[in-house]
């Protein structure tokens, strides 16, 4: 035993060990693991959360400079400083916050003089900025030469050109909407139009230009006809190149002193830097949603795989778990033990998941369902894993070994991958070995159970057993196997898995689980979420209240929300839209105080104007550009092309400013239109709700109702959209023709269930085997055309079946043996006949054990112990008879069954007179042991007798040599076709017979001809009579081939005959007996009864092959024969001629199969198959099947199906070789064949 | 003797749709086609990989990035993946060994996902020096190759491909056709070879996954006669 398969067996032993142990204790490994795994991903909890969400850093203003660059890096406070924050920043944004009333609020005053007039203020404010100038000891110093200058705009914004600023500081105020020019404000009639003209019309979660200008939220600005608080606030937004302390100061103070905040409670003492990711745009993202594709399609290719169990998703799930899991575990794993990774995690995952694979565990699923399904759970579990161990931990082991090799790149990025993945590859085995293998034990177990429950009536189906007329011997039989090793009961999925196209299949799964339905129903319920979270009085403003409120940087959370831009209308976030302010609930320190300073003359009226909003700043105000978008920076600095990716700015502390405007101030500011318009002055609701004035009301009523409708409309279509889209899914998913057969993808066969032909299947296919009782010994020889089946035991007899009712048709009961008895007891024999076929007649299936032949005679031995090496014998029978086909001549009535023989005849050429001789000395009873009578007709052949008398003459005194007992060996060899049954035995010779089930006295016939002392001889059989039958070589016949017109019989000596098999009506008084009651298969030539066969040979090959023959198959014009010595050889079979020699095995071949296809399939008895070409004679693939000899093979257009000594039956996968299931028999296959049609 | 009218083929009943796809050149124009088009789209996403590398954050024009390079790249790259994908077959089939090594669409899938990782390598990873780099895509191809392909045919094909599109892809560059920013390879970069080897191993694949079809639904009818 080498060291190889030392470490086999052990690994395979410690596997077994393994899957007993996950089997037994399922729940705790399963909670044990779980744990492990949360253990390992608890480090993930201190990893930044990977998405481009920008970092933030604060340092106090005081004593503030720029970060030194990277080179002159301080090490010794590494943990203070973010790694990022070296170099200056891209920029210092200083942002003056404006926050504006007008105060007294007067009821005459209409809502646009909430914001026309503070608005107003901004140009002041901006002039009052540019112009502000630091005289100092150094000089002078002005905004132009610290401000941030920036250039064109990107090419792609021209609509935007008139409104940023090009070539200057960047500086941004509302004021930019009109060109920073008082009069194009004063001019301007609709401010709210100009404010939004730039605003997008969908969902979008970037900055839009009004909050860049406006530089707060836009809900914030108050910029808007419905507001309640008639407070506007926005900021001017100044970009600094260069940090001056001391012109920042001078201006903060400067504003300061001119618009005082009373009571503002602002501590301008922190600088925070706000770091940004890189951002991927949409360009970047394509490449990896591929890499995401790829890697959805490569998990769907590789799940779908999984069978046999019990729920499949459910595995495949726990598949999917298993890898993410493990990469999880990777990542963890390698945090904890300090090394951070610096890939970018969504981009390098693909990859790691596609190394890491789902392979393993497929292969675990596959072996462990194809163990033998009567075993336990645990031990099903345990031989899965053990069968598949060593290939498991040999690609463990090549992974690891390649990853290796890709860890002395010495390229970082590889190394930090590698080392990922080999983590990853270590704890995908462990959690594949303990998670996943336990989940595949329970799931097996529920299989049984639900097997269990559902298998029972089926069980009871079976055919029941007939207590009554049951010979006592297979009573016996039946206790020597008390369970039915028999049934077999494929799971049902797969068997149709097997057959049904894939389309039909994806069809039968969607209609299994209800998808459509399912999904339609999600659809409606996310949608519907959908809807309330956007309402505009629903959810989402709450939320995002809430939102806002906790994260740091409010619309980011936002921004992920997944709603299709264009659908929603109502989501848009345009303050028009939101008729009740959603600041109504927060910022409590705007918020109005109830009672207070109610507005002196405004009471009268019985209008209730809210008081003047007390102008206040609290500290949510210190860091209002928090709630901005977190592209709001990065968008303004893209404008101008520069990209914040990797970089960070610095937010300098707001500078505020308190304007308050008295109502005089508001009324001068106002446009001539705007006292025209329908607009009233804002009115606060009563709880929440609109009440107001007869215009108002109305036209917001009408807003909110399109809004709505337009809603409904677009669910309405895009529910229409989906369903004609699951229509046209449907119909390509669907074959439009059913019904015809042969529609679809061609892989329907014959003898198919006739569901096929609807395109429906049942839900459940139940298969159970028939079970064929009757022959007493092990049977030897099996062969069938579809729809009859014959068999041949070890006692010779030779039993027909009607392959579709499991009927006996017809018995032959020892071949040899009647043919010795002949003169005795032929006309018992057919009165038995007779009776037997009477009461088939009448009774319907005849149970086989009942034939009455069997059990009246008494059994002798085996003749082959005897006799079977022997071959002198049939030479008797030859010597006998050899002159006779002179004799023959003018009565024959067939002159080529004559001709066929003599041939036969001459071609040996062996002078068998000295084994005569021989024979009579060594087995001098035979002459006296069989008596030489004439078989006497009985009634039914009567019409016969005179033709046969006259045909035959000389029978009548050779058959005392002719059918010696010893003469005729074993069976070795059956084939059938049509109503022919060739049969090849052990003492070489070659019968051909017919058999159909009408009636009539053939015993007598068969008795006759039997005795003709012709070297051919043709065998009426599958009834049971000898119509011809040739022996003039010596060596056994170990395989036969039938096909067509052609016999080919292989010899024990390794030769070939090619026989020829002719038929012709003979006007015979037998044709009376009509036409065959059982049909045979279409294509196969029909035999009637009455036809005379005649068989000659016509080619011999002497020497095929060096040892014996043990496997012939022809088709597609092919011969192809497999001996022991290891080879196979194709042989054409019109002039039999050899074509190829194939050299492959390592051990005898023992079975063969060729089919039309040209596909040639070979095992031998090193437990091997082969496939072959038979085109070009090379081999194909080549599998290890079977522990012991492969004992049978067959093919059908995707499988290979084998069944070996171990009792196994494999089916594969015929293009890939691989093993898609094997079915444990538990009774003796060993020596048997099957065939699949 | 009746000797060669053993054989009598019953009457085909195929439908049209059967009888289509059978038809050797219709199947072979679908495989054409898909595969063409599996190269369009291979090409514009990897070319994308390699022309991105410093990415600003809204690039007005994200759909002219996409088709920033010249028109005749995909299909070119398309008709030669279609080239590709139906030589495979077509020589397994005259060598007369059908490949049969991990013939499963989920090796397919695993064998794409891995030329792709090769590109994206070669486009993001960065190296010390070419050399390296170069080593590295060459290592990686051939594991590609062992991994999914296994046979010599593919690898044979795979040379020899890699070896005519350098060719052609110097004589373009000669010519002035278009340029690499820093080529080590007379013209190009030496990881070009690679990424051909590794690109022509995947149609390969792709292709002779495709092939199956044609040769199950051949079989298919030939057993149905």
């Amino acid at each position: 035993m080498t060291l190889t398969e030392r470490l086999r067996e052990k690994i395979s032993q410690a596997f077994y060990n393994h899957g007993l142990f996950c089997a037994s204790y399922p729940i705790p490994i399963i909670l044990f693991t779980g744990l492990c795994i949360l253990a390992c991903c608890y480090p993930l909890l201190k990893l930044p959360l990977p998405g481009t969400g920008p970092v933030e850093f604060t340092t106090p203003v005081k004593d503030y400079s720029p970060p030194p660059v990277a080179s002159d890096h301080k090490p010794e406070e590494p943990n203070e400083q973010p790694e990022w924050y070296v170099g200056a920043p891209v920029a210092y944004i200083q942002q003056i916050f404006v926050k504006s009333s007008v105060s007294p609020w007067h009821k005459n005053l209409l809502a646009v003089d909430v914001f026309r007039s503070p608005l107003s203020r901004a140009f002041q404010l901006v002039e009052e900025i540019r112009n502000h100038v630091l005289r100092d000891s150094s000089g002078t110093r002005s905004l132009e030469e610290v401000c941030l200058q920036v250039t064109d705009l990107l090419p792609g914004l021209r609509k935007l050109r008139n409104l940023l600023p090009e070539h200057g500081c960047l500086l941004l105020s509302p004021g930019n909407f009109w060109q920073n020019d008082r009069e194009h404000f004063h001019a301007d009639p609709d401010i709210i139009g100009t404010i939004h003209q730039h605003e997008p019309k969908t969902l979008q979660t970037s900055a839009t230009l009004k909050d860049l200008l406006f530089g707060v939220p836009g809900k914030y600005s108050g910029v808007s006809l419905y507001t309640r608080k008639r407070l506007v606030s926005y900021t001017i937004t100044l970009v600094f190149q260069h940090y001056d302390a001391r012109f920042l100061g001078s201006l903060r103070a400067r504003l300061m002193l001119l618009h005082p905040s009373p009571n503002c409670s602002l501590r301008a003492e922190s600088l925070v830097h706000v770091h940004f990711k890189e951002e991927i745009g949409i360009a970047e993202l394509i490449p990896l949603v591929t890499t995401y594709i790829i890697l959805f399609a490569y998990i769907y290719f590789s799940t779908r795989k999984i069978d046999m169990v019990k729920s499949k998703w459910g595995l495949a799930l726990a598949a999917v778990v298993t890898v993410l899991s493990s990469l999880l575990m990777s990542v963890g794993l390698c945090t904890l033990f300090g090394l951070t990774p610096t890939l970018n995690g969504g981009e390098i995952f693909p990859y790691l998941v596609v190394v890491i694979g789902l392979e393993n565990v497929l292969v675990l699923t596959k072996s462990v369902v194809s163990t033998p399904v009567d075993l336990e759970v645990k031990l099903r579990i345990a031989q899965g894993l053990s069968n598949e161990s060593w290939s498991i931990m040999k690609n463990m082991a090549t992974e690891l070994g390649i990853i290796l090799i890709g860890y002395f790149t010495l390229v970082p990025a590889i190394q930090e991958f590698c080392l990922f993945a080999v983590v990853g590859l270590v704890s995908d085995f462990f959690l594949q070995m303990l998670f996943f293998t336990t989940v595949l034990s329970i799931d097996i177990r529920r299989m049984e159970l639900a097997d269990l429950n559902k298998r029972l009536p089926p069980e009871a189906c079976l055919p029941p057993a007939k207590p009554a007329g049951r010979p006592a011997r297979f009573e016996r039989q039946l206790a020597v196997r008390p369970s039915t090793p028999h049934t077999i009961t494929l799971q049902p999925s797969s068997f149709r898995n097997l057959r049904l196209p894939k389309r039909l299949r994806v069809v039968y799964f969607l209609a299994r689980t209800r998808l459509a339905q399912r999904l339609i129903m999600a659809g409606t319920v996310v949608w519907i979420g959908i809807l309330v979270y956007t309402d505009p009085a629903g959810l989402r403003t709450y939320l995002t209240a809430q939102v806002t409120e906790q994260s740091p940087l409010g619309e980011g959370a936002l921004a992920s929300m997944p709603v299709p831009s264009g659908v929603l209308p109502a989501s848009h976030p345009d303050p028009a839209f939101s008729i009740f302010p959603p600041g109504a609930s927060k910022l409590p320190e705007n918020q109005t105080l109830p009672g207070e300073l109610p507005e002196p003359g405004a009471p009268a009226e019985g209008i209730h104007d809210s008081p003047a909003p007390e102008v206040t700043w609290g500290t949510e105000d210190e860091e209002l550009w928090r709630k901005l978008s977190f592209r709001h920076w990065p968008t303004l600095f893209s404008y101008y092309n520069i990209t914040l990716a990797k970089r960070y700015i610095s937010l300098l502390p707001v500078i505020p400013v308190t304007l308050r405007l008295n109502p005089r101030e508001a009324l001068e500011g106002r446009h001539p239109q705007d006292g025209r318009s329908a607009w009233p002055p804002p009115r606060p609701g009563q709880g929440g709700l609109w009440e107001a004035g007869p215009k108002g009301p109305g036209t917001a009523q009408a807003h909110r109702d399109i809004t709505l409708y337009k809603v409904a409309a677009l669910g309405l279509a895009s529910g229409i959209v989906l369903v004609l889209l699951l229509l046209c899914l449907y119909r390509v998913l669907c074959p439009r023709n059913y019904g015809q057969p042969g529609s679809g993808p061609g892989r329907r066969r014959r003898g198919e269930l006739p569901c096929d032909d609807y395109g429906y299947a049942p839900p459940e296919t139940e298969i159970v085997p028939l079970v064929l009782r009757g022959h007493l010994m092990d049977i030897e020889c099996l062969a069938s055309d579809g729809m009859l089946l014959v068999s041949c035991c070890l006692a010779g007899h030779v039993c027909v079946w009607d392959a579709q009712t499991g009927d006996c048709l017809t018995r032959i009961p020892h071949l040899g043996r009647q043919r010795q008895d002949s003169g005795v007891g032929s006309v018992l024999e057919a009165q038995e006949s007779w009776e037997r076929l009477s009461d088939g007649g009448k009774g319907g299936p005849e149970e086989p054990g009942d034939s009455p032949p069997l059990r009246h005679r008494p059994r002798g031995p085996p003749p082959t112990s005897l006799f079977g090496d022997q071959p002198d014998l049939t030479c008797l029978i030859d010597t006998n008879f050899s002159a006779q086909p002179q004799l023959l001549e003018p009565a024959q009535p067939e002159p080529r069954y004559r001709a066929g023989c003599r041939r036969a005849q001459a071609s040996p050429g062996y002078d068998f007179s000295h084994l005569v001789q021989r024979l009579y000395q060594e087995e001098g009873m035979a002459p006296v042991h069989t008596p030489a009578l004439r078989p006497p007709s009985p009634g039914p052949t009567l019409p016969q007798a005179p033709e046969d008398e006259g045909g035959f003459p000389p029978e009548k005194g050779s058959p005392s040599l002719a059918w010696a007992p010893s003469a005729d060996g074993s069976i070795w060899s059956l084939e059938l076709q049509g109503s022919l049954i060739v049969v090849g035995r052990s003492s070489g010779r070659l019968e051909v017979g017919r058999g159909d089930v009408c009636a009539g006295g053939l015993w007598a016939l068969l008795a006759r001809r039997c005795s003709q002392p012709l070297g051919l001889q043709v065998w009426d059989a599958i009834e049971g009579t000898l119509r011809c039958s040739s022996e003039e070589v010596s060596s056994g016949i170990t395989a036969l081939v039938f096909l067509d017109k052609r016999i080919v019989a292989a010899r024990l000596n390794g030769s070939l005959d090619f026989f020829s098999l002719e038929t012709h009506t003979a006007l015979s008084p037998l044709q009376f007996r009509g036409a065959p009651g059982r049909g045979s298969s279409p294509t196969s030539p029909m035999y009637s009864s009455s036809d005379a066969v005649a068989c000659h040979l016509t080619h011999t090959v002497p020497c095929a092959h060096q040892k014996p023959i043990t496997a012939l198959k022809a088709a597609a014009g092919r011969l192809v024969t497999g001996s022991q010595d290891h080879t196979l050889r194709v042989y054409r079979l019109e002039d039999s001629c050899c074509l190829f020699t194939l050299q492959g095995h390592s051990g005898a071949i023992t079975t063969v199969y060729i089919d039309q296809t040209m596909v040639l399939a070979s095992g031998g008895q090193d437990g091997a198959i082969c496939l072959w070409d038979v085109l070009t004679g090379s081999r194909v693939s080549h599998m290890f099947a079977h522990r012991g000899d492969v004992t049978s093979l067959t093919c059908t257009t995707s499988c290979v199906i084998s069944s070996g000594l171990d009792d196994l039956i494999s089916i594969w996968d015929r293009s890939t070789g691989i093993r898609l299931y094997s079915i444990q028999q538990v009774g003796m296959l060993g020596a048997t064949g099957f065939s699949v049609f | 003797m009746a000797e060669g009218e053993t054989q009598s083929p019953g009457p085909k009943k195929c439908g049209p749709y059967i009888s289509s796809v059978t038809s050797r050149t219709v199947n072979l124009m679908i495989r054409g086609v898909v595969l063409f088009f599996i190269g369009v789209f291979l090409a514009l996403v990897l070319n994308l990989l390699q022309i991105q590398r410093n990415v600003t954050l809204f690039p007005p024009d994200v759909i002219a990035s996409i088709f920033s390079s010249a028109w005749w790249v995909p299909p070119c790259c398309g008709t030669a993946s279609a080239v590709i994908g139906l030589l495979y077959p077509c020589i397994d089939r005259h060598l007369g060994e059908p490949h049969k090594f991990k013939r499963e669409w989920s090796s397919v899938m695993r064998c794409v996902a891995v030329f792709v990782g090769i590109n994206h390598a070669s486009a993001k990873v960065d190296f010390d020096n070419n050399i390296q780099l170069s080593l590295t895509l060459a290592a990686l191809s051939i594991g590609l190759w062992w991994t999914f392909d296994r046979s010599r045919s593919g690898f044979g094909l795979g040379i020899g491909i890699a070896f005519l599109a350098t060719l052609i892809t110097q004589l373009l560059v000669y010519n002035g056709v278009y340029q690499y920013t820093s080529p080590d390879f007379l013209y190009v970069r030496s990881w070009l070879p690679c990424i051909f080897f590794a690109g022509g191993i995947t149609m390969g694949n792709i292709g002779r996954q495709l092939a199956m079809y044609e040769c199950k639904v051949i079989a298919e009818k030939s057993h149905q006669e």
